[in-house]
């Protein structure tokens, strides 16, 4: 029989203080129960000799002094797993929302997982074709990567999120996959966009969805990720399955955990959040990866929107420094209706060098990036130029450069949302746009190569 | 002692009552789950505690017990090659004892006990001998011979020595200090914050050599210095120390992968073991120490990796040997730092840092150093330190940074706008400096050519020019410079893409040594001298730019060391190109 506690004292913001406790453990799961009898759950963020701090998840909304009673579990927020959560919707403390049966647990796990043996990860090496040419060719994505959108309000990353997991496949592969999908904060269209899109393509029944909208309760954030990522981590090393988890929206979350920390009166870091944001972070993301001797993997496709979008606020760049790479979303090019905007510049992925290459994509793909970029990164200094002196000041090779980075945007980065360009078409499309360049030019590009591919294609061209 | 009671837990913060007798930094197990942690302020009987662990589950009233030792790291045969957490456990023994995940409460000592190890004694029974002293030897893997010292403190007549096969915890040899009878054990242990004793400090004059052509010619560190790379995420902090790791000519390595990601862990254990070191033709891996607290392990004990790291160093340092250490990244171990001055509610200083935030780095970095070890035999041994930083949105005010540059002499300056451009490794030629490019200047002169510092300063003049120019062009057009200030855009682009630019995933291009870099450097420097002269003689640009001979030039990279004729040749071909041109008669 468990203690029921009536000396709740303090109610602050999400906050609750709860007095004359005893053996009350740090993270503790708490149940609240309200005077109308309703129920609420909580977490013990800190034990200090008989109090105990509790962050109630739904809000504390109708929550008394002298009526409410608490419990503490003994345990910390575990999740209810088996195979029967595929095509199952959750709220973000995992509990079932979609009218369906209550899931009969083969494990319970902590939400809070634990942190991966370095020595025990498994290198992501292995190439997914998003069939998306800004991804594949120039940021390629690996198996148990973790590749952030770094997003404004109003761009469409979901529309590009959707298609990556409408695309993504390993090539010459069949194997058992599925899509985790935690929302934060979002509003029920972007959810119900995703949902109707899983139900078009047929894949419904192989995503779980957990689910806190916009209009739920905003601590219930802090849990989302964490029992998406828990779920995930069941699929892919209980049942080796390939698992792509897809979570946004980023900053939603850490607004909550803001929240939290200015209700406990932390010494906040910049903007407010906490000092512990990045280490925070770090626990979620770093659950993606692959583990030696087990087949599966998760792969983590983190979604925010910048404030402003600005990169150096606190939530992408504490996360660009966690996760391997970002894909940028450029406002200027959503302008010039170059779709999907990715600014493949300032996007990058780390672990593409390991991934590509021959057997895996083309033995040519690292030069050829590289060049590209170089290319377009010359082209982009050249219209600047451009803009300050008219195009009539540049030197022929500047101009040429502009011109090659104006067909590159309008070719290689601009696709359908339902075009599916293989890795073979992406990668020739990069040689088709180099060849308007003298051979001498191509410094990036080892002399086999050319021999082999920048011939071919100039004379295509010719 | 006694044990103690938890009175409070908040997040990695423990605080215990009754903890009398207990001293700063003394180690001890939280709970009956034996989670470890350090005392890291006391107020009368109570203690504060940052525990190294998890502490989820972890109750008031739970005991706390203390055990009288400060923080320390096990010394001796076995470190090489090892991958440890941040409090010097084995990240292999855990994965065979607790699975793919690391659990709570796992003790495993940071040597093994079982193996054995040849130990070949170096002293004769009767000698007198000192601290620092090499008592015998053991061939640890083919590239380190581990020496084992008279430990600190102890002097006296060896009693008895032999050789034989030993585990770390057998006693090799007795010594009779007058007082008593002293027995050594290849094991040592030493507390990671007391930096290791020596005779004597050196002034830093060797250059270590990287590999890395904008490092060893423009910005060097030498053997026993420091140096720090700050940079915004994607400017190629990480990639950058691990090619140091790699390339660096220093006898022993170690990495600390401090508060940063899983996987690029995971691509040094990959990578290194394959990877071969240019002098010895052996795995880089055996002579590599890696100690790995990735960012989703516990916050304190990514505070105690440093110290853990360069205890282990100094260790090797103070056997005689040159020792690099890096440190990826010392902002996670500042803000480890900081979550904790947080929970103790201490005044904060800049952004929530604390205030002995400046004192701390220092302190780090002064353990660095070329010194005189302890010993008869006056070794040298060295240990440099670099260290990345990662400030926000790559703000070169950032509290870390700003603590770091006062100490450190090197500053390579990463810059996204590089980056982007993948012009890599992305150190910015123009804000970098070196402090030692003084001190190394007579080795250079004597070991590598006696016009090194002549081409080196022309090219950084180019360089320096070509940022000038830049303006200029961006004003009113390129037109308008004249033949002279085009060539010097002409050399400097030659300069940015064909030396500095450098592949660190092109099997040839990943490591350059001195000679090459030095040949390569002259060869552009002698176009520009051969271009002057040409266009002193109506010689234009357009026609210099489209000689054949400059994409010879652009491949000198990816020439292997071992044709470095080929490379010379280049420029007698300069030469022939530029006075064969039309109209010019050198």
């Amino acid at each position: 029989m468990k203690v029921e506690y009536r000396t709740v004292n303090d109610i602050a913001g999400p906050l609750m203080l709860v007095e004359e406790v005893e053996a009350v453990k740090y993270g503790e799961l708490v149940e609240i129960i309200l005077p109308d009898g309703s129920k609420r759950n909580g977490q013990v963020l800190e034990v200090h000799h008989d109090r105990a701090l509790i962050q109630v998840f739904e809000g504390t909304q109708g929550i008394d002094i002298p009526e409410t009673k608490v419990v503490f579990r003994g345990k910390g927020i575990e999740l209810s797993l088996s195979p029967d959560i595929l095509g199952r919707v959750f709220n973000g403390l995992g509990e079932p929302i979609d009218g369906g049966p209550e899931i009969i647990p083969v494990v319970k796990r902590d939400i809070n997982g634990a942190p991966i043996n370095p020595y025990a990860r498994e290198y992501p090496n292995e190439f997914i074709q998003t069939g998306i040419s800004a991804i594949d060719g120039l940021n390629p994505l690996v198996r148990g990567q973790k590749l952030p959108f770094f997003s404004g309000s109003g761009l469409p990353h979901n529309r590009l999120a959707a298609q990556v997991a409408r695309q993504a496949k390993v090539l010459g592969k069949e194997e058992k996959f599925a899509v985790v999908f935690g929302a934060m904060g979002i509003t029920f269209e972007e959810a119900n966009f995703f949902m109707e899109d899983f139900r078009r393509t047929g894949a419904l029944e192989r995503v779980v969805m957990f689910l806190n909208l916009a209009n739920d309760p905003a601590i219930e954030r802090i849990a989302t990720p964490r029992t998406a990522l828990t779920a995930a981590e069941y699929l892919a090393f209980d049942l080796e399955m390939h698992v792509l988890v897809i979570l946004t929206d980023m900053t939603n979350y850490c607004e909550a955990l803001r929240e939290i920390s200015a209700a406990r009166k932390e010494v906040p870091g910049r903007r407010g959040y906490p000092g512990y944001l990045y280490t925070d972070l770090a626990t979620i993301y770093e659950r993606a990866g692959r583990i030696k001797g087990k087949k599966g993997s998760i792969t983590l496709i983190p979604v925010l929107t910048m404030p402003e979008d600005d990169k150096t606020h606190p939530i992408p760049d504490l996360t660009g420094y966690i996760t391997e790479g970002q894909i940028i979303f450029s406002r200027s090019l959503h302008r010039k209706k170059v779709s999907p905007p990715i600014d493949v510049l300032p996007s990058l992925s780390r672990l593409k060098d390991k991934g590509i290459g021959k057997g895996k994509t083309r033995e040519d793909h690292a030069d050829l990036y590289n060049q590209l970029y170089a290319a377009y990164a010359r082209g982009k200094e050249a219209e600047e130029l451009s803009v300050i002196l008219g195009e009539a000041a540049l030197s022929d090779m500047d101009k040429l450069y502009l011109e090659f980075s104006r067909k590159f945007e309008e070719r290689y980065i601009t696709q359908g949302e339902y075009e599916d360009r293989s890795i073979e078409d992406t990668l020739n499309l990069g040689w088709e746009l180099l060849s308007m360049f003298p051979r001498t030019e191509l410094k990036r590009i080892r002399e086999e190569y050319l021999n082999k591919y920048y011939e071919k294609f100039k004379k295509g061209e010719r | 002692m006694k044990e103690g009671r938890i009175i409070r837990v908040s997040g990695p913060l423990v605080v215990a009552e009754g903890m009398k007798g207990s001293r700063m930094y003394d180690v001890v197990y939280v709970s009956d789950k034996k989670l470890m942690g350090e005392i890291i302020e006391l107020k009368g009987e109570i203690a504060s505690i940052q525990v190294y662990e998890e502490t989820g589950g972890i109750g008031v009233g739970e005991p706390v017990y203390p055990t009288g030792a400060p923080l320390s790291v096990e010394l001796g045969p076995g470190l090489i090659e090892s991958i440890y957490d941040g409090v010097q456990r084995p990240l292999d023994k855990i994965r065979e004892m607790a699975g793919d995940f690391i659990t709570r409460g796992i003790h495993i000592p940071g040597l093994d006990r079982e193996k054995k190890w040849k130990f070949s004694p170096k002293v004769k029974e009767g000698e007198a001998v000192e601290p620092g002293d090499i008592l015998g030897v053991v061939q640890e893997t083919v590239l380190v011979e581990h020496r084992i010292l008279v430990p600190p403190g102890i002097k006296g007549k060896v009693v008895d020595i032999s050789e034989g096969e030993y585990t770390v915890e057998d006693v090799v040899c007795r010594i009779d200090t007058g007082a008593g009878v002293e027995e050594i054990k290849m094991l040592q242990k030493w507390p990671v914050r007391i930096p290791r004793p020596y005779v004597k400090k050196l002034a830093p004059e060797i250059p270590m050599f990287t590999g890395q052509r904008i490092i060893d010619t423009f910005f060097p560190v030498s053997k026993g210095g420091t140096a720090c790379i700050p940079g915004p995420f994607g400017s190629g902090k990480t990639v950058t120390q691990h090619q140091l790791a790699k390339w660096s000519d220093a006898e022993i390595i170690v990495y600390i992968g401090c508060g940063e990601r899983g996987n690029e862990m995971t691509d040094v254990l990959i990578e290194f073991p394959e990877l071969v070191d240019p002098k010895s033709g052996e795995p880089l891996m055996k002579r590599t120490v890696l100690i790995a607290n990735t960012s989703n392990m516990p916050v304190a004990a990514r505070e105690a990796s440093v110290y853990t790291g360069i205890t282990i160093a100094e260790y090797f340092r103070d056997m005689g040997y040159s020792v690099a250490l890096m440190a990826d990244s010392t902002s996670r171990w500042a803000e480890a730092m900081r979550e904790i001055s947080g929970r103790l509610e201490e005044m904060p200083g800049e952004e929530g840092y604390p205030a002995y935030l400046g004192s701390r780095v220092a302190s780090f970095y002064e353990r660095a150093g070329r010194v005189v070890c302890l010993g008869k035999e006056q070794r040298e041994g060295s240990l440099s330190v670099i260290g990345a930083v990662s400030p926000p949105g790559g703000d070169l005010s950032d509290p870390v940074v700003q603590a770091t540059l006062r100490v450190v002499k090197v500053f390579w300056s990463l810059e996204a706008r590089l980056a982007y451009a993948r012009h890599f490794p992305a150190i910015n030629w123009l804000t970098s400096y070196s402090l030692y490019t003084d001190n190394v200047k007579d080795y250079m002169l004597t070991n590598v050519a006696e016009d090194f510092y002549d081409i080196q300063g022309q090219a950084m003049k180019l360089l320096e020019q070509e940022a000038e120019l830049e303006e200029i062009v961006r004003l009113v057009g390129l037109e308008a410079l004249s033949m002279k200030d085009q060539l010097v855009l002409l050399v400097a682009r030659m300069i940015r893409e064909d030396f500095l630019h450098q592949n660190a995933f092109h099997e040839v291009d990943t490591y350059t040594s001195i000679k090459k870099q030095y040949i390569m450097l002259k060869n552009i420097i002698h176009f520009y001298e051969e271009s002057l002269h040409a266009i002193e003689k109506g010689a234009g640009v357009s026609e210099l730019s489209g000689l054949p001979v400059l994409e010879r030039i652009a491949r000198m990279k990816f020439v292997p060391e071992d044709r470095m004729d080929e490379i010379e040749s280049i420029r007698d071909e300069i030469t022939k190109e530029i006075s064969s041109l039309q109209g010019v008669n050198v």
